[in-house]
């Protein structure tokens, strides 16, 4: 069961979500394991090495490496969640999840932290729109993208119980609140944010949150739209989906990530394979690398903006 | 070793051969140069140093092998079926479509597989995976880890190797075989491996080297790995592709044998009939 936040404030950074989710599931379960590629400090798990030194290993830098040992440590009854940033937990390891964790059927959890726009000044080398399309391809992975801090919260204590390879991304730093606290969510289940009628709006990650603040204004120029957030990219709720566009003029998705691959693709896929014949706008990037540039600065380049969105859908509905 | 100990792993490590060469030929074709260099290491491990019990395959407190050279499976399988993991009629479905026994060893699959493996490189990071979840859960196993000296291009050996000696996890028994070819050719022709016991050693491992098919050797360099315990550690196996078959030994691109003509073919035949002759002989 979930509720909305009763204010969008930024959060508590995702990083320290997944830290203190962490500390909390190794007080409880001594199997619960976490590997590093020498970016603790970047990610606060360094935190984690102070207070739980048995379960923190730091592999230095070698992603493929962290990726086979933590199948390793999984055929010998650990819970491994490991992190670097996304490109290197998902493009430079592809064949590693894949293989000696996907087809092996071994269990790793993969943190790929700073998707997209939220890089900022480490830029280009060191971020991904590519993620979810690759790990979307996995057989059985589960991809997310979550909203804001309860959610990765969630994300990460349901990971644990989970078996196979389940990705999120992420933020490192905090994101506007969409949940209350304390809220629960379904794994392959989208959530209604809004009820409107003229326009289908489906997001992931922080996005959810412009998208939804896009929604309001839009509500003001007489244009109605439904917010879901698709916080579970695969298993993709087709069945929501299916039964939201209906009446609808228009669906548009929103997402930081590449318009190849990603949330975009997963919707329209599931339209055209049920002969859902819609207007159907991906917000999204499309054929471009990222680069330096602060959030901000980076989220208007690409077009990933709440004015955006609200000039893409006005478009639509005219 | 005792004289009787190792008349019994040399017959088994005959049996190993007879029955990869068995599978090859009935399949027509195989990886049979880098399966036969191994054959005398597999006979050491499953027929003295390693801890396992084949009525039950998956037992907690068994000893691994992952065999990251994984092309290397069917004197894999053969080993297991000598030591009583399956029925040897399985060996017969190597390859088939929907056969428990693949090319490349698939641990859902095949009773005694320990490991996925096949993509090379991958299987020295889940060995070192494998050895630090055994040092954390404070049991004394050991996993063996069987790499290919062709194997060794891959960048991923050096990160698990330079994990495995940072911490020290003296429990992964890293055995490189070093048959000198890879699948185009030499090794000193394709990506020239240099001297890999001083890379070993340069690694932070204590490294011993010994003839590949020297079953007395192999067991010995075993036991002085394990009288390691603050260190890493790594056998050199200098060894041939296509050990112990001369025929095999002296073919140029035995990496993968088919066996389509005559010649191969009554060869093969010729050499089953020496290998059990050698075990009627009493080795």
């Amino acid at each position: 069961m979930y509720a909305l936040a009763k204010d969008n404030k930024v959060g508590k950074e995702l990083r320290m979500c997944v830290v203190d989710t962490l500390q909390e599931l190794m007080e409880k379960n001594d199997k619960v394991i976490v590997l590093e590629a020498d970016l603790g400090i970047a990610s606060g798990w360094t935190k984690i090495a102070k207070t739980n030194p048995d379960q923190f290993i730091n592999v230095g830098i070698a992603e493929a490496n962290m990726i086979g040992v933590a199948a390793g440590l999984n055929l010998t009854g650990y819970i491994p969640f490991v992190h670097t940033f996304g490109p290197f937990a998902t493009r430079r390891v592809f064949d590693q999840v894949f293989l000696s964790g996907a087809y092996s059927k071994n269990t790793i959890n993969i943190y790929g932290s700073d998707p997209g726009f939220t890089v900022g000044a480490n830029g280009g080398t060191h971020t991904t729109w590519e993620d979810v399309a690759l790990m979307r391809t996995i057989p059985n992975a589960v991809v997310c993208d979550p909203a804001d801090q309860t959610q990765m919260e969630w994300i990460i204590k349901e990971f644990s119980k989970r078996k196979g390879i389940n990705y999120v991304r992420g933020n490192r730093k905090g994101v506007r609140n969409v949940y209350e606290q304390g809220s629960t969510f379904e794994i392959g289940k989208g959530n209604i944010l809004k009820e409107g009628s003229d326009v289908l709006m489906i997001a992931s990650g922080q996005l959810v949150s412009d998208a939804l603040i896009a929604s309001e204004r839009l509500e003001e120029l007489g244009i109605s739209c439904e917010v879901i957030d698709m916080f579970t990219v695969k298993p993709l709720d087709e069945e929501l989906i299916l039964k939201e566009v209906v009446n609808k003029k228009a669906i548009i998705t929103i997402e930081n990530h590449s318009i190849t691959g990603g949330l975009g693709s997963a919707v329209a896929e599931v339209l055209s394979a049920n002969k859902v014949y819609v207007n159907l706008n991906r917000i999204g990037v499309n054929e471009r690398f990222d680069q330096v540039g602060t959030p901000d600065f980076l989220q208007k380049e690409f077009g990933l903006t709440i004015e955006n969105i609200q000039k893409t859908i006005k478009e639509l509905v005219r | 070793m005792r004289q009787s100990e190792l008349r019994n792993l040399n017959v088994l490590a005959t049996n190993i051969r007879i029955d990869t060469l068995k599978m090859l030929k009935r399949r027509g074709y195989g990886h049979l140069g880098g399966a036969f260099s191994i054959v005398e290491l597999l006979a050491v491990l499953y027929g003295k140093q390693m801890k396992y019990d084949p009525k039950y395959p998956n037992w907690e407190e068994r000893d691994r092998v992952v065999l990251s050279k994984g092309h290397a499976g069917p004197g894999l399988y053969s080993a297991l079926a000598n030591v009583g993991f399956f029925e040897k009629d399985l060996l017969n479905t190597l390859n088939e479509g929907g056969t428990n026994l693949p090319s490349h060893p698939d641990r859902i699959k095949t009773p005694g597989i320990d490991a996925t493996t096949g993509s090379l490189g991958q299987g020295t990071s889940i060995a070192a995976g494998i050895a630090t979840g055994f040092k954390l859960s404070q049991k004394d196993n050991y996993v063996y880890l069987i790499v290919g000296d062709g194997e060794l291009n891959e960048g991923q050996c050096w990160e698990a190797f330079q994990y495995i000696a940072h911490f020290k996890l003296n429990n992964c028994i890293v055995i490189i075989d070093e048959n000198k070819k890879q699948l185009d050719g030499t090794t000193e022709e394709i990506l020239n491996p240099f001297d890999i016991q001083k890379k070993m050693e340069a690694f932070g491992f204590q490294t011993v080297k010994v003839k590949g098919n020297d079953i007395k050797a192999i067991d010995e360099a075993i036991d002085y790995c394990k009288s390691f315990n603050d260190c890493a550690v790594s056998i050199v196996l200098d060894s041939i592709k296509g050990q112990g078959v001369k025929f095999f030994e002296e073919m140029v691109a035995n990496h993968s044998v088919k066996f389509n003509n005559d010649e191969i073919n009554n060869e093969t035949e010729q050499a089953i009939v020496n290998l059990k002759n050698l075990i009627k002989d009493g080795e």
